[in-house]
């Protein structure tokens, strides 16, 4: 998501192409739609480069060359996703392009083409039919070009795979030989093109090896750490090492002497709210990236650890416990669920309380950046240009720009491949760094953060408690139910008074609850936080998703009762939940377009435990159990069943997890399944080893080697995915797959071993049994 | 100093201290980035390259100590990528960002190197590479699927 959702949960979702003027403009002999051509080295200068006023408004996603090349803008980034197939793969399919024949570009950060933070889940959603209509205005100027060269009439040019054919002779243009006359037309309005029936769609629903699938498998792939520009030095930095202090003295003395060290160089802390300010501290500026580590390790700094220093997290987890067990501020009420808890009796009222600790993203490839910047002689910045693997490069420009005293927009931002991001790499303070280290040392500058800067300064997922209540009927039916959440607030990175979970964060698992219950009463409480907070894959669904479906599986147990029947039952009759009264964002997507659909989450539950063979969970021996979840996120739905065999020493293996998705239309289907099967590997690994902790305001984790990460030999041994078959709007995937799995991982576990695990990490927890 | 042999070509490395990681020798010196970093303690086999034949860790393995040998990287693996790991990985589409894939194959491509037929076991305990991602389960059916051609060879 992007920092404007975080403030008032409104989507970013662009501007529709309707209202907007295409011009076509003319250069270098290709036809040209939106703008600008993109060939060779143009795209990555184009947000620079473009100086004409009348190439304005219009955004620019695809140039066809009279040799016949089309060339394809990819805007969001690829970060493991296959976005920069799918949705090029999207223009090629309306544009009827041959695939074989399509250049892929990667843009530079450009708010004209929307919106770039790859992000929340969003890229398809809020591109599909813009991609399509691209394609589609290309397609119809090419068929229109076609008429004019034959002298018949629009409607009898049609295109077919890369040619434009005429339904009344056999005659045929490539569409290379058609680009002269074609960028000499108007271009057409969006309500003036057809867009493809479903029917012929020729690449959308259909697989593809991902664009840089050779150039990963070669090693030739670039990603943020691979990026060079001549002339750079190589920086490693040591920050402080609790968030909010500062440098107080350093000696460099030593890490001067390191072969190969140039210069060393202070980065100053951030004011105010962290927001994707550097954290500041010293740099050591080398000939390699080796020396420059080596040096930053012989620096002798004092440090003044500033206002977080007293912060440990066990304590604070405590104290997170105590604040969701008293009253909170009161988010959204149904009924009278209050009067209702009151009256009845004890023993009918169940409750429980789950935590979960702080989780770093931890990507493979740690945070990286190389920046030129430019200065005149009053050391004035001229130029700034940044190659970083970066989530959002129009946020790179949004920090860059006014730290260098430039416009954002001036600002050119080359985006590479991305070693994962999982949100991490929409935050770029690490892309500001390389800048006012490259303005300092007046040459390019690559920054790397090495694994232990990584777990020490990522902006972490929040440490959460989570307080469930419910009573229930003599058959063990809730009629009414109580949720408390607390965790320190993503809004505590941009706004130092936010001290509370926020209503968009609320939403993602917590106040959104798919039951059918008659009262229902959603509270937050207060969290300040102690560290940077940021978004992490799936988000506050982490904790709330996996508190809920617990919770729910509790209440199965306690009633005697099916969990998949039960839960069927909680979830009550086929409906479209009323947004509107519940006050839900719905993530700013109309409810005609993305309605809450419980007939759909059924669907996928119904599906998912099917596949598993759900019924077998009687038969099972003692050790191996079934659990099972379901989960609405980033407009998708989910059902997953997972399989455990835990040995009576307690060790856990996942022999199979089973997941049903549905997320309307599809665009990729091997590559939702490779997120789907990720999401399980990744929800697995923090439920069993996912915690960061702290002591006195420093993080404790130090490498991979603390903070445990799934392998070959852990990892569920097969994953099956299950994708239902939609023509709805296109919904989220990348996350959608994490939220239902943690807690049918845990669910399972009690149906093998009679242990409820509702404080997370497992590895916390002795599983054996007799 | 130093002499090693890096994908066939003979790299005498004047100035690098000895007890400099070949990693950074690698990717800073010599400029083969396809190898990649990811944690620097031998953990997560991101920086997994060929030393006379084995599956070695470059972030922990200083120049000094493999004076004289040769070293494979990704860049040498194949002219073209067709290695029948490199194959087998594009047949399973296993990469999603990509990023830990080189050191995953040529783990993979030393392990086939030594054992044609690895099972399940063998590979858990060999393949201890970390994919953030994900990969797993396409990792082990590739492994699986290069094997056959190479005991086909």
């Amino acid at each position: 998501m992007s920092v404007a959702q975080q403030h008032d949960g409104r989507s970013q979702q662009s501007r529709g192409l309707s209202r907007r003027h295409f011009l076509a403009g003319i250069s270098s002999g290709s036809l040209v739609l939106m703008g600008k051509t993109l060939t060779g080295q143009d795209a990555v200068v184009a947000n620079a480069a473009t100086t004409d006023a009348e190439n304005f408004s219009p955004d620019f996603f695809v140039a066809i060359s009279p040799n016949n090349t089309v060339t394809i803008v990819a805007h969001r980034s690829e970060m493991g996703t296959g976005i920069r197939t799918g949705l090029p793969r999207v223009v090629a399919d309306e544009l009827e392009a041959d695939w074989d024949r399509v250049v892929i570009q990667q843009a530079p950060g450009d708010k004209r083409l929307g919106d770039q933070n790859t992000d929340g889940s969003n890229s398809i959603r809020f591109f599909f039919k813009r991609m399509r209509v691209a394609g589609a205005i290309a397609r119809t100027m090419l068929e229109q070009a076609a008429a004019q060269k034959w002298g018949v009439p629009a409607n009898e040019c049609y295109a077919d795979n890369h040619k434009i054919k005429h339904t009344k002779s056999d005659r045929a243009f490539d569409f290379g030989e058609l680009v002269d006359v074609a960028k000499r037309l108007d271009v057409p309005l969006e309500e003036n093109v057809t867009l493809k029936p479903r029917s012929k769609w020729r690449y959308i629903g259909k697989d593809a090896p991902i664009t840089d699938l050779d150039d990963i498998v070669t090693g030739k792939a670039t990603f943020g750490i691979d990026a060079r520009m001549e002339n750079q030095l190589y920086a490693v930095i040591a920050r402080p090492p609790v968030a909010g202090g500062r440098v107080k003295s350093f000696d460099a003395t030593d890490a001067k002497q390191i072969p190969g060290v140039v210069d060393v160089a202070e980065i100053p802390p951030f004011q105010g709210a962290p927001m994707f300010q550097p954290l500041g501290g010293i740099a050591v500026l080398a000939d390699s990236t080796w020396a420059a580590w080596q040096g930053r390790d012989a620096l002798k700094i004092e440090w003044d650890h500033g206002a977080n220093a007293s912060y440990n997290s066990d304590e604070y987890t405590k104290q997170l416990a105590a604040t969701v067990n008293q009253p909170g501020d009161l988010l959204r009420e149904v009924g009278d669920p209050v009067s209702v808890i009151d009256k009845t009796p004890k023993n009918q009222i169940v409750a429980a309380d789950y935590s979960v600790p702080h989780l770093a993203h931890a990507p493979m490839e740690t945070t990286c950046a190389v920046a030129d910047v430019k200065t005149d002689a009053a050391g004035k910045v001229t130029s700034a240009h940044v190659v970083t693997a970066t989530q959002n490069p129009q946020a790179v420009q949004g920090a860059v720009g006014p730290a260098m005293g430039m416009k954002p927009e001036d600002v050119l931002v080359n985006v590479t491949l991305l070693g994962s991001g999982f949100g991490r790499k929409s935050k770029p303070d690490y892309c500001v760094e390389a800048a006012m280290l490259s303005r300092q040392m007046k040459r390019p500058v690559h920054v790397t953060w090495t694994r232990e800067d990584d777990l020490a300064h990522d902006y972490l997922h929040a440490v959460s408690a989570i307080h469930c209540e419910a009573a229930v009927d003599d058959n063990g039916k809730p009629t009414a139910w109580l949720q408390r959440v607390a965790y320190p607030s993503i809004g505590s990175t941009f706004n130092p008074l936010a001290s509370s979970p926020a209503t968009w964060e609320a939403e993602m698992g917590h106040s959104d609850l798919p039951f059918d219950i008659p009262n229902l009463r959603f509270e937050t409480g207060n969290a300040k936080a102690h560290t940077r907070i940021g978004w992490l894959r799936s988000v506050c669904h982490i904790q709330q998703n996996f508190a809920v479906s617990s919770f729910a599986d509790e209440l199965a147990h306690n009633a005697g009762k099916d969990p998949l029947e039960f839960l069927l039952e909680l979830l009550g009759d086929d409906r479209h939940v009323d947004l509107k009264a519940a006050k839900l964002s719905n993530r700013g997507a109309a409810p005609t377009d993305y309605p809450y659909d419980i007939g759909r989450l059924k669907n996928v539950l119904k599906r998912s435990a099917t596949a598993a063979n759900w019924v077998r969970r009687k038969g099972l021996p003692k050790g191996r159990g079934l659990g099972i979840a379901c989960a609405r996120s980033f407009l998708g739905y989910t059902g997953h069943v997972v399989e455990v065999d835990v040995a009576k020493d307690g060790a856990l293996r996942i022999p199979k997890i089973w997941c049903s998705i549905d997320a309307g239309t599809i665009v990729s289907p091997d590559r939702v399944r490779s997120q789907i099967e990720g999401a399980a590997i990744m929800a697995t690994t923090q439920a069993r080893y996912g915690k960061i902790t702290f002591t006195n305001g420093r993080v404790n984790e130090v490498n991979y080697d603390d903070y445990q990460m799934t392998t070959m030999a852990d990892a569920p041994r097969e994953i099956v995915v299950d994708i239902v078959n939609s023509t709805a709007p296109p919904a989220g995937v990348g996350e959608t797959g994490v939220p239902s799995c943690a807690p049918a991982l845990c669910n399972a576990i009690f149906a093998a071993t009679g242990k409820r695990i509702r404080n997370l990490p497992l590895a916390d927890h002795d599983l054996s049994w007799a | 100093m130093t002499t090693i042999t890096v994908n066939g070509k003979v790299d005498k490395l004047t100035g690098v201290p000895e007890d400099t990681p070949l990693l950074w020798v690698l990717r800073d010196r010599l400029g083969l980035t396809g190898t990649k970093y990811g944690c620097g303690i031998s953990q997560c086999g991101a920086c997994t390259v060929h030393v006379d034949g084995e599956a070695v860790q470059s972030c922990v393995t200083t120049v000094g100590e493999i004076d004289g040998s040769e070293v494979v990287t990704i860049e040498g693996l194949s002219d073209d990528g067709s290695h029948p790991v490199q194959k087998a990985w594009k047949k399973h589409n296993v990469p999603q960002c990509g990023y830990c894939q080189v050191g995953q194959i040529m783990m993979a491509a030393a392990l086939l190197q030594s054992n044609t037929d690895p099972t399940d076991d063998v590979i858990d305990s060999e393949m201890w590479n970390i994919c953030r991602c994900g990969t797993y389960p396409r990792i082990r059916a590739a492994i699986k699927t290069a094997a056959k051609e190479v005991q086909s060879k």
